[in-house]
């Protein structure tokens, strides 16, 4: 019989890889759910001290720190959040295909472009395709810590009061929900004026000085927004696994069925031809 | 009616109080501070300490800060906290305290004073806010 060994050793092998996708989506669901609840505490922070800042922008302050003046664009900035590994589906390559598409666009209006890239796969991949990567930090892990981000943090930050770049931009998954994720960038500083607020004439009352706190407060804005962003990608990281993980199950399976198929029909086959060997030599005799 | 005002208290790790209060009071890095509707816009830093929550029904909330900024809004008061705690380890803190206490009086020379005094002053407010917090219950 043709191929009949061949076709149940193929069976074999997908039902194993079978095995392992089915085993990777149950995984990839039950970490999601963990990186969803830690998505979710950490919001609050984030988004307040967005709008604390948000406020900050808009008043007219004595002092001005570098981070908030707005200037002509000569050098940009990115954070780039991409996950440590892959089967996750398009998740990092959407993020990267944004990120190449504005870069093509500053490349017109000639203005260079530095990378924080923050995950393995961002690493590897502008490794490659070349790019000015100013910091790096790999293996973040499933458990993400404020601490190991600090370091890339400061390096866009430094370069930015030392005015070698003039805008600094924050690029991660949105987690939409499970079925979708989608790429966001966010301009992080100078921080972006309310157009429609009518200019104030108000300012605060700063304890200590303004300096000081407005610095301290703006290392931490930048610090919780980039650990939120990291956080947010992992519960989409979890979430594409999932569900890619989901179909390449479902199309093992419709695959093992094709197979079976073609397996059945070869060894009828040859069933029907033993018989009419049997039967042709019989009616020899 | 007293006259409240919306008050949000975040750590970056969870959202400890959101609701409408009449009073509410941290300690800032240039003393007390006591919050109440129509505040002056203001920014400051705090140091670490308790916050006491005066909240629209009367009732009193003490929480533990370790440090942070407050922003005030005319109609919003906004704690962005480092660290926050509802519940106090007492022993704990008492031995933190001890232990910085130890390290200070047997100083050595190349004794890291800056660290060990803010841990000090950590501790300390940890009881602080432990007994605002009894006196809050106790009432």
């Amino acid at each position: 019989m043709a191929g009949g060994k061949e076709v149940r050793t193929k069976i074999a092998s997908i039902k194993s890889t079978q095995k392992i996708t089915s085993a990777m989506e149950m995984v990839a669901a039950s970490k999601m759910r963990k990186a969803q609840d830690r998505m979710a505490l950490g919001r609050p922070y984030a988004s307040r001290i967005r709008a604390v800042l948000g406020h900050v922008a808009n008043a007219s302050a004595e002092y001005q720190p570098i981070y908030l003046q707005e200037r002509e664009v000569k050098r940009v900035g990115y954070i780039l959040v991409s996950t440590d590994r892959g089967l996750c589906g398009g998740l990092n390559i959407n993020v990267f295909k944004s990120v190449i598409r504005e870069m093509h666009s500053w490349d017109k209006q000639g203005v260079g472009v530095d990378i924080c890239a923050i995950g393995n796969k961002a690493v590897s991949f502008f490794k490659n395709i070349g790019g000015n990567v100013v910091a790096a930090l790999r293996d973040v892990g499933d458990n993400p810590e404020a601490s190991k981000l600090r370091g890339p943090v400061k390096v866009m930050v430094d370069r930015l009061a030392a005015g070698e770049i003039d805008r600094l931009y924050l690029v991660s998954n949105e987690f939409v929900n499970t079925m979708t994720q989608k790429p966001q960038i966010q301009q992080l500083l100078p921080l972006k004026k309310d157009e429609d607020e009518q200019r104030h004439t108000w300012d605060y009352l700063y304890e200590p000085e303004a300096v000081e706190l407005l610095d301290g407060l703006l290392v931490n804005y930048i610090r919780s927004q980039v650990y939120q962003a990291v956080v947010e990608n992992k519960a989409c990281e979890q979430a594409a696994r999932m569900i890619a993980m989901k179909s390449a199950t479902d199309n093992a399976g419709e695959l093992i069925d094709a197979l079976q198929l073609v397996y059945n029909k070869a060894r009828q086959a040859a069933i029907t031809q033993e018989l009419s060997e049997i039967v042709g030599g019989a009616a020899a005799v | 009616m007293a006259m409240t005002v919306h008050c949000d208290i975040v750590s970056a790790e969870e959202s400890l109080f959101s609701g409408l209060v009449k009073m509410v009071i941290v300690s800032g890095v240039e003393g007390e501070i006591g919050i109440s509707y129509g505040h002056a816009p203001l920014l400051t830093a705090i140091k670490p300490g308790p916050v006491r929550i005066i909240k629209d029904s009367g009732d009193e909330e003490v929480l533990f800060l370790s440090g942070g900024y407050v922003e005030i809004q005319p109609n919003i008061i906004t704690v962005l906290a480092d660290v926050a705690e509802r519940e106090i380890d007492e022993d704990a803190a008492k031995k933190a305290r001890e232990e910085a206490e130890h390290a200070l009086r047997g100083a050595p020379a190349d004794i890291d004073y800056t660290r060990i005094s803010a841990q000090l002053a950590e501790a300390e407010a940890r009881l602080r806010t432990l007994q605002a917090i009894r006196r809050a219950a106790g009432k």
